[in-house]
C-alpha cells in the first residue's frame, strides 16, 4: 500500500505540490487528472523521488520512501516503473537493449557496462516483447518508431522491472487515439494480470473514467476531488479543470535545473 | 496581453510606440556596429606595432626566404635522375622508421589523452555534473592540460624519463586529454536528457547512466573528435623530436642546426607527405562516420 502523507513540493516560490495526501491500496488503478501545472508530474515524481519534496512523508509497504539514499533509493527506483510522457527511452539503442535496460538497477555497476544479461532476463524480455507486440520491431532503434510503439516499449521495459507500482506520467498524451488505446490497454491488463499498481496521470477525462478504478482530480497542487469514476459529476469536474485562475504554469519555473539530479520540468500537457 | 477594445485610437498609439522602439534598437545597433569595427582595428594596429610586423621587413625577408628554400633543394639532372634521388634521399630507411615512430606516438597518445577525456568529460558537463566541487574540478583540469604547451610537457617528461619516444607520447597523451575533456564535456551538454531522465527512474547509478543514457548518443562526436585529435598529433609528434622526445623531429633539428641543407628537404618532404595522408584518410573515416548517421 502506498501512502502520502502531507506531502508539498516548492519551487522558488510556486507551490508545485500542496499537502497532498493520498492512499492506494495495493492491485488498484488509479487515475490523476488535473490542468496541465496542477502538480500531477511532480507529484508522481516525488514518489520515485525524481523530484524531492520540500515536506512530507511517502510510504510504500512498510518502507519510508521519503527517507531512502544510495543504493536502497536505487533498489525503490527499480520497483517502482515509471512511464513518461515523452517515453524517455534511449533514442539509438536497439529496443532489445532498451528492454533489458529495465534490468539495470538490479545489476553491479562493472558487469552491467559490459550489458551483461542473463538467460533468464533474455528470456523475460523476448516475453516482454512478444505480449507487447514488439516482436518484429526488437532489432530496430528506439527512435526509429513511431510514438506508440515507444511508448510500448517502455511498458516492456517497465515490465522487466518485475515492479510493485507503475507511476504513468501522461502515458498517452503525446499519442494519437488508436496508440492511446493500445497502451491504456497494455496497461490496463499489467495491472489486472499481474496485480501491480498503477498511478497513471490524463489528461482527458473519458480516459480517466474508462481505465481507472479510482479517480483523484488535482487543481492548483491540491487534491480537490477523490473518489470512483461514477462520483465524478459535473460539478467535480468543473472544480477540478475551472479552479481559480492562475498566471502561469509552474512548469515555467522549473525548465533550467542544474545538475544530473535536479528535477525536469512538468512537461506540459495538451490541452484537455 | 491582449488588447480588449481595439479602438482606431489605441492602435495608432500602439504603432507609435512600435515605431519609436525599433528606431531605438536601430540605433542601439549602429552603435554596437560601431563600436566593435573601432575596437577591431585598434587591435590590428595595436598587435601589429608590438609584434612588429612591418610590411618593410617583410618586403626585405622575402626574398631570403626563397634562398633559403633554394639552398635546401639539391642539384637534380635527368640524366641521372635515378642516382640523384638515392644521393638525396639516402637516410630513406632510416627516416621512415622514425616517421613510422611519430606515427605511432600520435597513435598511442590519442588513445591514452582520449580514454583520459573519456573518465573526465562527465564530471565536467554542467548538465551531468556529480557536484559543482567535481564540476569545476574536471573543468580547470583539462583547461590546465590544454593551456601547457605540449614541447614544455615534453621537455619536463625528458627530464623525468630520459630522452625518447615515452616523454612525447605522454606530453601529447596530457594535451590531448586537455582538449578532448572539453570537447567530449561540450557534446555531453547538447544531449536529449530525457533518456537520462529514464535510466535514474529505472535505478541506475550515475556511471551506468552515464553509459547508457548518455554516451549512445554523444559516440559519434567522440568518435570524429577522436579522429581529429590523431590528425592535430600527428603533427605535434612530428616535432616532438627538437626537445628530444621521439621521432624524427630529432633528425630534422639536427639537420637544421648541422646546415645539412639536402636533408633538411627530404625530411620535410617526408613529412609533408605522412601528414598529408593521415589527414585524408582520417578526414574520410570522419565524413564516413558523419554521413552514415545523417543518413539514418
Amino acid at each position: 500500500m502506498l501512502v502520502i502523507d502531507g506531502v508539498s513540493r516548492r519551487f522558488d516560490t510556486k507551490t508545485a505540490v500542496a499537502n497532498v495526501s493520498l492512499r492506494v491500496e495495493r492491485g488498484q488503478f488509479v487515475g490523476i487528472i488535473g490542468r496541465s501545472g496542477a502538480g500531477k508530474s511532480t507529484l508522481l515524481r516525488m514518489i520515485n523521488r525524481l523530484v524531492e519534496p520540500t515536506s512530507g512523508q511517502i510510504m510504500f509497504d512498510g518502507i519510508e520512501v521519503t527517507k531512502l539514499r544510495g543504493s536502497d533509493l536505487r533498489a525503490w527506483r527499480a520497483r517502482s516503473a515509471m512511464i513518461f510522457q515523452q517515453f524517455n527511452l534511449v533514442p539509438r539503442l536497439d529496443v532489445l537493449t532498451n528492454i533489458l535496460l529495465g534490468r539495470i538497477g538490479r545489476h553491479g555497476t562493472l558487469p552491467s557496462l559490459f550489458m551483461r544479461f542473463t538467460d533468464a532476463e533474455r528470456a523475460m524480455a523476448v516475453e516482454a516483447l512478444d505480449r507487447l507486440d514488439l516482436m518484429a520491431a526488437a532489432f530496430q532503434r528506439a527512435e526509429t518508431l513511431s510514438g506508440g510503439q515507444q511508448q510500448r516499449v517502455a511498458i516492456a521495459r517497465a515490465l522487466m522491472q518485475e515492479p510493485s507500482i507503475v507511476l504513468a506520467d501522461e502515458p498517452i498524451a503525446s499519442l494519437d487515439p488508436r496508440n492511446a488505446e493500445h497502451v491504456m490497454s497494455s496497461l490496463k491488463a499489467i495491472n489486472g494480470e499481474n496485480g501491480i499498481t498503477i498511478l497513471c496521470s490524463l489528461h482527458t477525462l473519458e480516459a480517466a473514467r474508462r481505465y481507472c478504478d479510482r479517480i483523484v482530480g488535482m487543481a492548483n497542487g491540491k487534491v480537490v476531488f477523490e473518489g470512483t469514476p461514477a462520483d465524478l459529476t459535473q460539478a467535480a469536474v468543473h472544480e477540478i479543470y475551472q479552479g481559480e485562475e492562475r498566471e502561469g504554469d509552474v512548469s515555467d519555473d522549473v525548465a533550467a535545473p542544474a545538475g544530473w539530479l535536479a528535477p525536469r520540468p512538468e512537461v506540459a500537457s495538451a490541452p484537455a | 496581453m491582449l488588447v480588449t477594445s481595439p479602438g482606431h485610437s489605441t492602435k495608432a498609439h500602439q504603432r507609435a510606440i512600435f515605431d519609436r522602439q525599433c528606431a531605438e534598437l536601430r540605433q542601439r545597433r549602429r552603435l554596437h556596429t560601431a563600436f566593435g569595427l573601432l575596437l577591431f582595428v585598434a587591435l590590428c594596429i595595436g598587435s601589429a606595432v608590438i609584434g612588429k610586423f612591418s610590411p618593410i621587413a617583410l618586403i626585405e625577408g622575402a626574398p631570403k626566404l626563397g634562398e633559403y628554400v633554394q639552398r635546401t633543394l639539391p642539384a637534380l639532372h635527368w640524366s641521372s635522375l635515378g642516382a640523384d634521388l638515392a644521393y638525396w634521399f639516402y637516410g630513406l630507411r632510416k627516416w621512415l622508421d622514425l616517421l613510422l615512430e611519430t606515427v605511432l606516438m600520435a597513435y598511442l597518445a590519442t588513445l591514452l589523452g582520449s580514454l583520459g577525456a573519456l573518465l573526465v568529460c562527465f564530471y565536467g558537463s554542467r548538465n551531468l555534473a556529480l557536484n559543482g566541487w567535481s564540476y569545476h574540478l574536471a573543468r580547470r583540469a583539462s583547461e590546465f592540460f590544454r593551456t601547457i604547451p605540449d614541447l614544455v610537457f615534453a621537455l619536463i617528461f625528458v627530464f623525468a624519463f630520459g630522452l625518447g619516444p615515452l616523454a612525447g607520447i605522454l606530453a601529447i597523451a596530457l594535451h590531448s586529454l586537455g582538449a578532448n575533456g572539453k570537447l567530449f564535456a561540450e557534446a555531453n551538454e547538447n544531449i536529449d536528457m530525457k533518456p537520462v531522465e529514464g535510466l535514474r527512474a529505472l535505478g541506475s547509478g550515475w556511471v551506468q547512466t552515464m553509459r547508457f543514457g548518455v554516451m549512445p548518443q554523444v559516440m559519434p562526436n567522440y568518435a570524429s573528435y577522436v579522429l581529429w585529435r590523431f590528425e592535430i598529433n600527428v603533427r605535434t609528434a612530428a616535432v616532438m623530436g627538437f626537445v628530444g622526445a621521439g621521432g624524427i623531429g630529432m633528425e630534422l633539428i639536427t639537420a637544421v642546426r648541422s646546415l645539412y641543407y639536402e636533408d633538411i628537404s627530404a625530411i620535410l618532404i617526408l613529412i609533408v607527405v605522412t601528414v598529408g595522408l593521415i589527414d585524408i584518410g582520417c578526414e574520410r573515416l570522419r565524413h564516413a562516420l558523419i554521413g552514415r548517421e545523417t543518413l539514418e
